[in-house]
């Protein structure tokens, strides 16, 4: 088990340099960059430039200010933003909680929702709700996610209709908050608010979080629960399904003691897989709703050309990605005991 | 029952092209009937999308500054924009917009995922290695970051086909992997097979066996990944544009149709509702013809 861990680990460093390496090349060949933004600055003199080529290791050659960019990044240093200055540390320091709650939330709720409903539509395969849950698949799979925001965001958030139903009279709009993660009701950040929370500061950070967490999920719950199902339908018709319930054990029993949880193996590996997204954050559903969150992060960074924030945030997906990737195969192993780690 | 050393006439049907593979696709293909459906919207949706800015007396980017953001009128049946342009027309060209470079994308990530799978797959060992970590490296940064750097660093390049060449391309660049790791699965357990040892033994060289005996064996799996590809590019084009990382106006597209039509969203939502509806519309058909067409490529694999 330790030497497969040790393995795996080390057959995952070649493909982590060469990662590392293409993005190092990418970012140089980039239009725009260190010398372009700071050149721009009028009080930026040429040997001041100069300078900051040097510092920034520009004069080198290509390799050797890589192993200097990678030996840095490795202890920690990941550069300075080219606008606020600031150590691209920081930065992340701040937008990684943000995209930790958004993206756990949803896959929280996605994958309870998504195996839910897969683990029914296996049970009552080809029912009314079998074939529900299938449509529902498919059109959540095939839903553009940043329509499916707007379009929430107008029922939900902005639009002023009235409407009269059951003789009561409705005004929709302004039922959930459009943007951001606090409004006015809390002076703070999610870290002031983990410090010390409020009552009025929880419910209105549930109340920011409502649209964002539907939006990511609607496509992440079609998908789980095609999972689930399949994975479902596979051990309903085993051996020692039918041997539960010869047993005599109640319809319950069977399938929630002995079908689901040797459904959930792969389950189990897939979240695993889903974990990195944690880090990286989902660009469009936080770009829609303005969550200040990584992905938000990214995309400001590279419309200002700022290359260290945008290389920090790929590189360190990468990293959790292909961690993502030994975890799930490390936990198949463990949860499905014939596999052999070899 | 004809006798084993009885000599067998041959008549016409043997001479006349087989009825062979094909027709039993398509009928297997028609009895998936939302599949079938699918087909038939998007043959709408492409006639529409190629005959109609042909026949309306506008322009996409003809301006009626007295109509902005219009309510539907016969002039224009379904509103005007914030710059008094017909929404219909710019629909019906942003549709061409977007098929076009989803179905180019899909090809373009198609042909180079088959060429690296087929070379890994059948020349196996250190080329295999190579190729397949290429493909790891590929798929460990997140896709849609991947791409927004790479638009956003040959926006304003020189490129064949202009920004819908430079998208089209990016696209493929980074959707082979899928299909690179179904032709090498493809291609590892067939090149084991006898008819490769026959067609070797007949003197045939290397790209004659791929091209002529194992991709032609490989070809299901190739097609549903294509069609599914189309609706994946689509998808993207239509965030890149909608993030404005995409194709830009005046050119029209779903995506960024959706951009501006966001800004006045509490007027006039109708601009917003239409180009998602043809998104997902779109999407939605070519999901659907693909898995029926999955179900008749390969009818053992029933789910």
């Amino acid at each position: 088990m330790g030497r497969y861990i040790l393995r795996r680990v080390l057959l995952a460093l070649p493909l982590l340099l060469g990662v590392s390496f293409i993005l190092y090349v990418l970012m140089r060949l980039a239009p725009g960059g260190p010398e372009a933004v700071y050149g721009q600055n009028p009080h930026v003199r040429a040997e001041d430039l100069a300078r900051i080529r040097e510092q920034m290791g520009l004069n080198d050659p290509i390799i050797v200010a890589y192993a200097k960019w990678l030996w840095a990044f490795l202890r920690g240093n990941m550069g300075f933003s080219l606008f606020t200055g600031r150590p691209v540390v920081a930065m992340l320091g701040d937008h990684v909680p943000n995209t930790f709650l958004l993206m756990g939330a949803s896959l929280l709720f996605s994958v309870s929702m998504g195996v839910l409903f897969g683990v029914i539509s296996a049970v009552r395969q080809y029912s009314w709700f079998d074939y529900g849950v299938t449509t529902f698949a498919f059109f959540g799979y095939s839903m553009p996610t940043f329509w499916f925001g707007i379009v929430l965001m107008m029922v939900l958030a902005a639009n002023d209709y009235s409407f009269a139903l059951g003789g009561y009279h409705y005004e929709t709009g302004h039922w959930l908050p459009a943007a951001g993660m606090f409004g006015a009701s809390f002076d703070g950040n999610l870290i002031d608010w983990l410090r010390s929370p409020t009552w009025v500061g929880t419910c209105d950070l549930g109340a920011h979080l409502v649209m964002p967490v539907l939006v990511l999920s609607i496509v992440s719950i079609a998908s789980w629960s095609r999972y689930a199902r399949s994975s479902m339908l596979e051990v309903i018709r085993a051996d020692y399904v039918r041997m539960a319930r010869a047993k005599g054990l109640s319809e319950f029993r069977v399938i929630a003691r002995h079908a689901l949880r040797n459904a959930m193996i792969p389950i189990v590996t897939l979240v695993a897989l889903a974990l990195p997204a944690l880090f990286a954050g989902a660009t469009i559903t936080e770009q829609i709703f303005a969550w200040p969150g990584v992905g938000r992060l990214f995309i400001d960074s590279l419309g200002k050309s700022d290359y260290p924030v945008v290389m920090a945030i790929m590189f360190i997906s990468a990293i959790l990605v292909i961690l993502g990737n030994i975890l799930a195969d490390i936990l198949y192993g463990l949860l499905d005991p014939r596999i052999r780690f070899e | 029952m004809t006798g084993l050393f009885e000599q067998r006439v041959e008549t016409d049907a043997d001479i006349a092209p087989p009825k062979g593979y094909w027709t039993g696709v398509w009928r297997r293909f028609c009895k998936h009937r939302l599949a079938v459906a699918g087909l038939v919207v998007l043959l709408l949706l492409s006639v529409a999308c190629w005959l109609g800015p042909v026949v309306i007396p506008f322009q996409f980017d003809d301006l009626d500054l007295d109509h902005t953001r219009a309510l539907f009128s016969w002039q224009h049946p379904l509103g005007t924009d914030e710059l008094g342009q017909d929404t219909l027309v710019r629909l019906l060209y942003a549709g061409r917009v977007s098929m076009t470079v989803g179905v180019a994308a899909a090809l373009v990530g198609v042909l180079v995922g088959a060429l690296i799978g087929a070379l890994a797959g059948y020349y196996g060992r250190t080329l295999d290695g190579f190729l397949m970590r290429l493909a790891d490296m590929m798929l460990s940064v997140p896709v849609l970051m991947l791409i927004m750097v790479l638009s956003t660093f040959l926006k304003d390049r020189a490129f064949p086909g202009g920004q819908i060449g430079i998208i089209v391309f990016i696209l493929g660049l980074t959707g082979w992997m899928t299909v690179s790791r179904l032709v090498r699965a493809e291609f590892l357990s067939l090149r084991e097979q006898e008819f490769i040892d026959a067609a070797r033994a007949c003197g045939l060289n290397d790209a004659q066996i791929i091209l002529r005996h194992l991709i032609p064996n490989a070809l299901a799996p190739i097609f549903v990944a294509a069609t599914l590809g189309v609706a994946d590019a689509i998808m993207m084009e239509s965030a890149l544009s909608f993030l404005g990382f995409g194709i830009q106006p005046p050119v029209p597209t779903w995506g960024n149709m959706l951009t501006n039509a966001q800004q006045y969203m509490i007027d006039t939502p109708w601009l917003a509702i239409y180009p998602g509806v043809l998104i997902f519309l779109t999407t939605v058909s070519v999901n659907y013809v693909g898995d029926g067409l999955r179900d008749a490529l390969d009818p053992k694999l029933k789910r």
